[in-house]
């Protein structure tokens, strides 16, 4: 793209213009937070009774993690929804017809997207703290976990860019997005301890990046984090989130943005 | 100078099965300050034409330029001379008219404050300015085509493209629309419009060229077209089958008039325009052959097609114009 000094203002207009239809639709954001709070009471109240914690623990403290993980992996969906809509209202083809950066529409999209669920996640928070969720850790070690959730949020939104991009429509874009993440949040260990698994999914839930994130930020909140010792990812969950993280970027982003470019085609 | 020339053209659109070549060697060229109007049916290659102009489709063949800088080449630059307002208003709807051309100035390259003012000129200028808060999405069909219009305005662009502008539009705000593209004209710019209805084409465009399967296949200003095509016509509908023939004689001494016996119906050309209509009626008064009906027809672009093609504009295979 144009290495243009217009690139990081043009980058804020699109931002600017992603985060105005929060309070515009206010439903999406309410939406957003009631389906995270509808996991929280069904885990919670409904389900949490009945999975027990290896090494004991509250399973409240240890499903909020998972919650918030989830909610941020979903969020991708929002972007890629975003983005289908603005391709079949036109108004990408308008960007595109500006003397605009390139990079502008993007970089300004997954920005204002990762304040937007940021924000989802404060809310989160708070929620978290009336059905009893606590932070047993030093303040660093919570604004780290609040680092890496921020980075995944990040990364997951190049993923909805690029799925956005793809599909040919609003509806495609959602029910495609729900296959590829809810399976991807409930085979990790945000819900249940991967051990209660079948044998062959053991690996694949540990080797999960919604699970080692999970992980990672239980052990940074000091939250009951029951990940049987032994496999590598229980082990270095900080290493894989990190590297988990990058790996989503470095595959996404260039994906989104070649397919952007191809739009002329 | 041509301050847009096209030269064979090309597009194909590929998808698995089938193969569709949207473009079949275009050639254009509109000189400054003049406008040209794109004429055709659906699918005919309008919109791609416009998309590959404003540098937003790549022609697998072929040249052009735009304001004398290649479209591929030179796309950045191009964007700064155009303005392009689509067949589907192309606008950000969960923001007011006036953040929609705050924002679009913006990304225009304008100072902030400058956008500012920009968008409230057009605003009064589109007469949106009691609309200028409201959110885009509460827009009548029209209002959101105008502030289509006005964002394609914002960087005063010299080149304008207008691709089917007042498709949709009930008959009163075409009206409103065609004065808005009228006054467009007048401060001498360039434009390019695409239309399905040769009414719009004469009312708007110097010159115009007929579109069909990606094809130029005429070229000519509405005149010139309509002379090929005939140009208008009377036609009388007679109250009664038996008096037919004396009615059409009485109509057209020289016998030039076409007479459908099932439908009662005369058709002649009406060189002499309304006049003519006058002394039609006064004829047939005369003789006292009552009428069921009796209108001036202009050609339309199913007449211009008939004459060109041999058939209708609406008899389309299942081609689309994306």
């Amino acid at each position: 793209m144009n290495a243009m000094p217009g690139a990081v203002t043009d980058g804020m207009v699109i931002a600017w213009r992603t985060l105005k239809r929060v309070p515009r639709i206010p439903e999406l954001a309410i939406f957003a937070i009631l389906q995270s709070i509808m996991f929280v009471v069904l885990f919670a109240f409904v389900f949490g009774g009945a999975i027990p914690l290896p090494g004991g623990g509250s399973y409240r403290e240890y499903l909020m993690p998972g919650i918030f993980i989830q909610t941020l992996a979903f969020a991708s969906i929002t972007t890629a929804i975003g983005i289908a809509d603005d391709m079949t209202k036109g108004i990408i083809d308008r960007f595109r017809s500006l003397p605009m950066a390139r990079s502008g529409v993007l970089s300004g999209r997954t920005f204002a997207d990762v304040v937007y669920t940021t924000g989802i996640l404060a809310v989160l928070m708070l929620t978290g703290l009336v059905v009893g969720w606590r932070v047993h850790s030093s303040v660093g070690e919570f604004l780290l976990a609040v680092l890496l959730m921020v980075f995944f949020t990040y990364a997951m939104a190049w993923v909805g860019v690029f799925l956005g991009l793809v599909a040919p429509t609003v509806e495609t874009v959602q029910q495609l997005g729900f296959l590829i993440v809810f399976p991807l949040t409930f085979l990790s260990n945000a819900f249940v301890p991967t051990e209660t698994l079948p044998d062959v999914l053991q690996p694949i839930a540990e080797w999960n990046p919604i699970s080692v994130l999970t992980q990672a930020t239980r052990e940074l909140f000091g939250n009951p984090s029951p990940f049987p010792t032994g496999s590598f990812p229980s082990e270095h969950p900080y290493l894989l989130s990190v590297l988990w993280t990058i790996a989503i970027l470095v595959v996404f982003a260039p994906l989104a943005v070649s397919r952007y470019r191809a739009i002329d085609r | 100078m041509a301050a847009i020339e096209a030269e064979g053209l090309v597009k194909i659109y590929r998808s698995r099965k089938s193969e569709v070549r949207a473009l079949d060697g275009v050639d254009l060229e509109v000189q400054e300050g003049t406008v040209l109007g794109l004429l055709g049916p659906n699918g005919a290659g309008k919109t791609t034409t416009v998309r590959i102009l404003a540098t937003l489709l790549r022609a697998d063949d072929g040249r052009a330029r735009v304001g004398g800088l290649d479209v591929t080449r030179e796309a950045q630059a191009v964007r700064k001379l155009i303005g392009l307002s689509g067949q589907y208003a192309a606008v950000d709807e969960n923001l007011t008219g006036r953040e929609n051309l705050w924002m679009f100035g913006r990304l225009y390259q304008l100072p902030s404050a400058e956008a500012r003012r920009r968008a409230d000129e057009l605003l009064t200028q589109f007469d949106l300015e009691n609309a200028g808060d409201r959110v885009a999405k509460t827009y009548s069909g029209g209002m959101r085509r105008r502030l289509d219009l006005a964002s394609a305005l914002v960087g005063r662009p010299r080149l304008l493209f207008l691709d089917e502008p007042t498709t949709g539009l009930d008959p009163r705000s075409r009206l409103g629309m065609w004065d808005v593209i009228r006054s467009q004209v007048r401060e001498g710019n360039t434009l390019l419009l695409t239309t399905q209805y040769l009414e719009e084409a004469d009312e708007l465009a110097d010159e115009i060229a007929v579109v069909d399967h990606g094809r130029i296949i005429a070229r000519g200003t509405a005149d010139e077209l309509k002379t090929q095509v005939g140009g208008e016509r009377i036609e009388v509908v007679v109250h009664d089958r038996e008096r037919l023939s004396e009615a059409a004689g009485a109509i057209a001494p020289d016998g030039s008039a076409s007479l459908e016996e099932h439908t009662k119906r005369i058709t002649v050309a009406a060189h002499g325009g309304a006049q003519q209509l006058v002394d039609v009626v006064r004829s047939l008064g005369d003789a006292g052959i009552a009428l069921d009906d009796i209108a001036l027809r202009r050609p339309t672009l199913d007449d211009v097609f008939l004459s060109l093609t041999g058939r209708a504009a609406e008899q389309r295979d299942e081609e689309t114009d994306e």
